[in-house]
């Protein structure tokens, strides 16, 4: 039963991997595949492996994947250029065979009767694990933590980068943010602030330029790069909606019929009378 | 006890398919690792069918192994992002030249 409500869930996330534009969707696709297959594990009579599935795969391989879309940019999402011609129609025909061949020979095997790990549980599926584990893999298991180590060993020389040109100091900073100005007239001071508006503030709305276009520098290079920017003219339609809801067609409503503006207005008068 | 296999069969299909035309090296890392999931279920469904447990060890290992290789992998992304500034499987082809 178990498996009937897992299955076609696995094999759309699994099928919706080959089709997202972008990586983060592709993760936590994947994560939705392995959290899945941890409940077949315990279905399958492995508490043990679906312990290890949820906090090693899951908890540890999905979050390293997340950790380095983060370093390297979560908008670098996939591009549709084929650099051999016909290879992705090709991938999909030769996908599509195998899949074939593999199922169709799977549906013509008898596998006989299931024997079940009820015996080989005895005592606990985890001690029964650790026993073989422990005594025939002994080896196996020695060898493992040796390809650990090198593992980190080989992560941490890659990811290393040895600096080739000294850091750039403060006053070197400055210096060469005067030699900008001296140079092509660049602005000396900070960047300008992201727009607050009455019904928006947030970084991602650019600050409006006297002329009423938007000022790119003042919205954040990574927010411009994901197209996650709003529009500053987009939120005044925004506004003209709810003063049209709030009940002037026009805009300029009367006070009369907006019981809040004129709460508001005797607001100032009772906060006078607490200073006095 | 097939349908245990035949899933594991189809999730296989689709990681190969994904690693084949996805151009984003960490996409094509995550098809990977569906592969090597694929094989781990049909690990356990046979450790199950024939009552005995190596097949969950087996599990174990592959497990193992996929946890070095994932780390070793993002590192290797790392650095051809580093100096090529891009994470496209197409873009490190200095060695076709």
């Amino acid at each position: 039963m178990t498996f009937w409500l897992l299955a076609p869930i696995m094999v759309a996330a699994a099928l919706g991997i080959l089709f997202v534009r972008k990586a983060v969707h592709a993760a936590l696709l994947l994560a939705v595949v392995m959290i899945s297959l941890a409940f077949l594990y315990a279905v399958l009579d492995a508490p043990f492996l679906f312990a290890v599935q949820i906090i090693v795969y899951t908890g540890a391989i999905l979050m390293l994947f997340l950790f380095v879309m983060m370093l390297i940019g979560v908008d670098a999402s996939d591009s549709v250029v084929e650099t051999i011609r016909g290879q992705r129609a090709m991938a999909v025909v030769l996908g599509l065979v195998f899949g074939a061949v593999l199922v169709v020979g799977l549906g013509q095997v008898t596998l006989g009767t299931v024997v079940g790990l009820d015996a080989a549980n005895e005592g606990g599926n985890v001690p029964a694990i650790a026993n073989i584990l422990f005594s025939k893999y002994v080896f196996a298991f020695e060898a493992t933590s040796a390809l650990l180590i090198t593992a980190a060993l080989g992560a941490m020389v890659l990811a290393h980068r040895e600096r080739l040109t000294p850091k750039a100091t403060q006053a070197d900073l400055a210096a060469q943010r005067l030699r900008d100005y001296a140079d092509h007239g660049k602005h000396l001071g900070p960047l300008p602030s992201p727009g607050v508006y009455a019904r928006h503030n947030a970084v991602d709305t650019p600050a409006l330029l006297p002329d009423g276009t938007a000022a790119e520098s003042s919205v954040s290079r990574v927010l411009a790069a994901r197209g996650t920017v709003r529009s500053a003219p987009a939120m005044a339609d925004d506004i003209d909606d709810v003063r049209r809801q709030l009940g002037g067609l026009d805009g300029h409503s009367d006070p009369a019929t907006m019981p809040e503006t004129s709460g508001k207005a005797g607001t100032p008068a009772s906060t006078e009378e607490d200073e006095k | 006890m097939t349908q245990y296999v035949v899933l594991s069969a189809i999730l296989f299909t689709i990681g190969c398919v994904g690693v084949l035309t996805r151009r984003n090296a960490i996409v094509v890392f995550m098809c990977v690792e569906l592969m090597l999931n694929a094989c781990n279920l049909a690990f356990v469904a046979f450790a199950r069918q024939h009552g005995n447990l190596d097949g969950q060890i087996t599990a174990f290992f592959v497990m193992v192994v996929a946890a070095a290789e994932v780390v070793i992998g993002l590192a290797i992304i790392m650095t051809i992002f580093r100096t090529r500034r891009s994470a496209s499987v197409d873009d490190a082809s200095l060695l076709k030249y």
